[in-house]
């Protein structure tokens, strides 16, 4: 076990100095990329917000069920099948046929290759499932279905969640996924999230569509209040324009009458439904309606052909800066909730990383202290390990990348308290051996193997320990798996390879001094 | 050599005491969870005006029917922090908690931390930091029963028990709260309780099969004085590390390093005098190891 060949000195030697440039570069800069890696810290160390959103589907549950409904009479009304009572409950489509024509309606339904119900030869499911219960027949989302319909809403809310926070202009923001409705942002530097969540916090579903006073409007009507609460119109449900018939919009300051408005610019189709509305509806008014809500219903006064407008409102210049850009980054499929959120501010990352060097710096001491004071020459041995342990530990993290956390650097520290450990355990195994043994390489020997289960057995528990901690926990619990986890490699390469080169150079010069430890 | 054996009855009646006391704690006063658990929010404030107290803003707090709130100060006198149960999950409270406390305080103050925890997530991680510890017991389990005769899987897990539920206690009987770095704490504590064990363990398997004559009472001891000085430096140097972190780690990592510090504690403690005295309970003697290795060789 003391004996080291020349080259295996110098590939310890090497590995150890690469891993110290390594972790160095967190305090010098390198031109190499190589070496020019960072430790990334924390939100928690750096400031900033952590917001987790859950995607609301519901309502796009009932909106395709809704669509279904007319597309089921439609399909079979073309193969002269009668759809009757057909009708929506709790998530599911209920209607009747003849008897005569039940079979050849589930059919259609059950036929893997139908073009109303979609399979997915993948999951071996149909998109709908279809239920015989004897009144009438049931329609709902498979479990397959409702995953397809959440994975869809999902792709499509990250993009526009990212878009209004590119456009908010954020550094670096970490936009991921989260299961099948959710999606986490972390915002790195932002100390107040207020303006992010209220614009994520909107749907910025945007119609245009005229307010009538006809009940029976061929599209059907409903009741809609104004934004601030007051007053109540009847708005007819169809729709002119909306959201995504903008090309552009922008806040602007209308000179006339120095109110800010927010101005767009609809796209081809929609400036000629646009210019063929307000032509028709002279003398009408047009309610702009953003999620349920009326902004503003000015009267028509004229055919408006160009394919841009006006939307004003009663806006501050704030308030018609994010309608802009919630118009510009389009509507979310689905309502958000944010479930979750924390935020940093900078001044107290900083004072937690300050906190957590001294923490460190305090906790590296006195270990060494107490190791000199207990083993003197291996104490030292054992300290030096130590520190290039330390540095080990800060390479490999920065090799990858890893995130720093407060509990991170708590998992550093715990390392450096319980890194000692093995070096303890063979020690005092060595000092067993030498109380029989007059030899003091043999002793060191039977130390060292004498002791390895033991070592490996204590590392492994911790181990296991911090891998179920990294797949468990969340955030910066899960820095703190990884330094743990990294650290106790770290501790046995150091034990193994650096206190024992160093132990072995000591042993074999001195192999004939008594009580050598 | 210290007659550790000596006190074995003693030490055990008084490990029986503190689960069942523990026990009781945990099933009739609870733990105190945090928002991590339990949903709600938290305000970190910093103030710069000397009218901003713990009354003045307990006030103001209740005034905005929040629920329960609590108000303490957090590390030194200008620093506060703040919960409450956020009944109603309303949206913009942090802003309205902002306009109505700059209505007295103008902008004397600061806002250093927000956790805004929705029910649903608290739920979430409450489930998974009971399975995160469950699994590291059944992890820890199995792994020293392949290790180990179950005589040994067994004392090595009732320990591990008794500093959890001890830690717990603690915890509970104090009203300290629990929250997510807590968790961590645990996980870390099953951890190093059972690296303290099994250490111990190796020796009295290794010292089973070397000596036939002595009784596991007097081998038990024999094992736990050889290890006694490695049990004493490594647990010196971790709670040396460990109390750097609980006095200059700041107030965030307080509870984490206290259920440590606690953990490595009760983890040396049960290592002697739980995990030795079930060998000695169960009459484990040298055929215990020796059946086993017959078997292995097969």
């Amino acid at each position: 076990m003391l004996y080291f060949s020349k080259l295996r000195i110098l590939f310890v030697t090497l590995f150890s100095l690469l891993f110290i440039l390594i972790a160095s570069s967190n305090l010098f800069k390198f031109d190499d990329s190589f070496f020019n890696k960072k430790i990334n810290l924390g939100l928690d160390l750096q400031g900033g917000s952590y917001l987790l959103l859950e995607i609301d589907n519901e309502p796009v549950i009932e909106q395709k069920l809704q669509n279904l409904t007319t597309t089921i009479r439609n399909y079979f009304k073309e193969k002269n099948i009668k759809v009757n009572n057909i009708k929506i409950d709790n998530q599911n489509i209920f209607f009747n046929v003849a008897d005569l024509d039940k079979q050849a309606v589930l059919d259609v339904f059950q036929d893997e290759n139908s073009d109303l119900n979609p399979y997915y030869p993948r999951f071996k499911s149909h998109q709908l499932d279809i239920e015989d219960n004897g009144i009438n027949l049931k329609v709902s989302f498979s479990r397959q279905g409702i995953i397809n319909l959440k994975t869809s809403s999902q792709d499509q809310a990250i993009e526009i969640v990212r878009r209004r926070v590119d456009e908010v202009g954020t550094n670096e923001p970490n936009i991921l996924k989260r299961g099948n409705d959710r999606i986490l942002v972390e915002l790195p530097g932002l100390d107040d999230p207020q303006r992010i969540k209220s614009l994520l916090g909107k749907t910025a579903n945007l119609t245009f569509r005229f307010v009538t006073n006809d009940e029976s409007d061929r599209f059907g009507v409903e009741k809609l209040k104004f934004e601030d609460g007051l007053e109540e119109v009847i708005v007819s449900k169809r729709i002119i324009i909306s959201g995504e018939n903008l090309l552009d919009a922008q806040p602007k300051m209308d000179t006339q009458n120095n109110q800010t408005i927010v101005s767009f610019t609809l796209d081809r189709v929609g400036a000629k439904r646009f210019g063929k509305a307000t032509s028709t509806g002279i003398g009408k008014q047009l309610a702009i309606v953003l999620d349920g809500k009326i902004i503003s219903a000015p009267v028509v006064r004229d055919t408006i052909a160009s394919g841009s407008g006006q939307i004003s409102g009663g806006f501050t210049f704030q308030t018609a800066t994010d309608l802009a850009l919630l118009l510009r980054s389009g509507a979310l499929p689905a309502p958000l909730e944010i479930i979750e959120e924390r935020t940093v501010g900078p001044d107290l990352g900083q004072d937690s990383i300050n906190a957590g060097m001294i923490a460190l710096a305090i906790g590296f001491l006195l270990v060494i202290i107490f190791m000199f004071a207990k083993y003197k020459i291996f104490g030292l041995i054992t300290n030096v390990t130590l520190i290039i342990n330390l540095f080990l530990l800060l390479g490999i993290l920065t090799l990858f990348e890893a995130t720093l956390t407060l509990p991170g650097i708590a998992g550093i520290i715990l390392t450096v308290g319980m890194a000692v450990d093995a070096n303890v355990l063979i020690f005092e195994r060595i000092k067993e051996e030498l109380k029989g043994e007059s030899n003091n390489i043999l002793a060191f020997d039977g130390g060292y193997t004498k002791s390895r289960t033991a070592i490996i057995d204590a590392n492994i528990t911790t181990l296991l320990a911090a891998i179920i901690l990294f797949f468990m926990g969340s955030g910066p619990v899960k820095g703190f798996a990884v330094t743990l986890g990294v650290g106790i490699f770290t501790t046995l390469f150091s034990v193994y390879f650096i206190a024992r080169l160093f132990t072995s150079l000591y042993v074999i010069r001195n192999k004939n001094k008594e009580k050598l430890i | 050599m210290i007659a550790f054996n000596k006190y074995y009855n003693q030490f055990n009646i008084l490990s029986i005491f503190l689960i069942t006391a523990s026990l009781l704690l945990l099933i009739f006063k609870g733990l105190n969870y945090g928002i991590d658990f339990k949903g709600g929010t938290l305000i970190e404030l910093r103030s710069s005006d000397s009218k901003i107290s713990v009354s003045s803003l307990r006030d103001k707090f209740n005034q905005m029917d929040l629920g329960d709130v609590s108000v303490k100060k957090f590390g030194n006198d200008t620093d506060f922090l703040i919960k409450f149960e956020n009944k109603d999950n309303k949206k913009n409270i942090i802003e309205e908690i902002k306009e109505n406390l700059d209505s007295s305080f103008g902008s004397n103050y600061d806002f250093r931390r927000v956790e805004n925890v929705g029910p649903k997530v608290s739920a979430e991680l409450l489930k998974a930091g009971v399975i995160a510890i469950s699994l590291s017991l059944a992890v820890m389990l199995i792994y020293i029963w392949i290790r180990f005769e179950w005589q040994f899987s067994l004392g090595a897990i009732l320990a591990l028990f008794h500093d959890v539920i001890v830690t717990l206690g603690i915890f509970s009987l104090f009203s300290l709260e629990i929250n997510l770095s807590i968790i961590a704490a645990v996980l870390t504590i099953v951890g190093y309780s059972m690296n303290d064990t099994v250490v111990i363990f190796d020796r009295v398997r290794e010292n089973l099969r070397k000596y036939s004559d002595i009784k596991i009472f007097e081998l038990t001891n024999i094992s736990i004085n050889e290890t006694l000085s490695r049990t004493i430096i490594t647990s010196a140097t971790t709670l040396l590390a460990l109390l750097a972190i609980f006095f200059f780690g700041g107030e965030i990592l307080k509870g984490f390093s206290l259920a440590m510090i606690l953990g490595v504690v009760f983890g040396t403690y049960s290592s002697i005098y739980i995990a030795n005295t079930v060998l000695v309970r169960l009459r484990v003697s040298q055929k215990t190891v020796l059946r086993e290795d017959d078997n292995k060789t097969v």
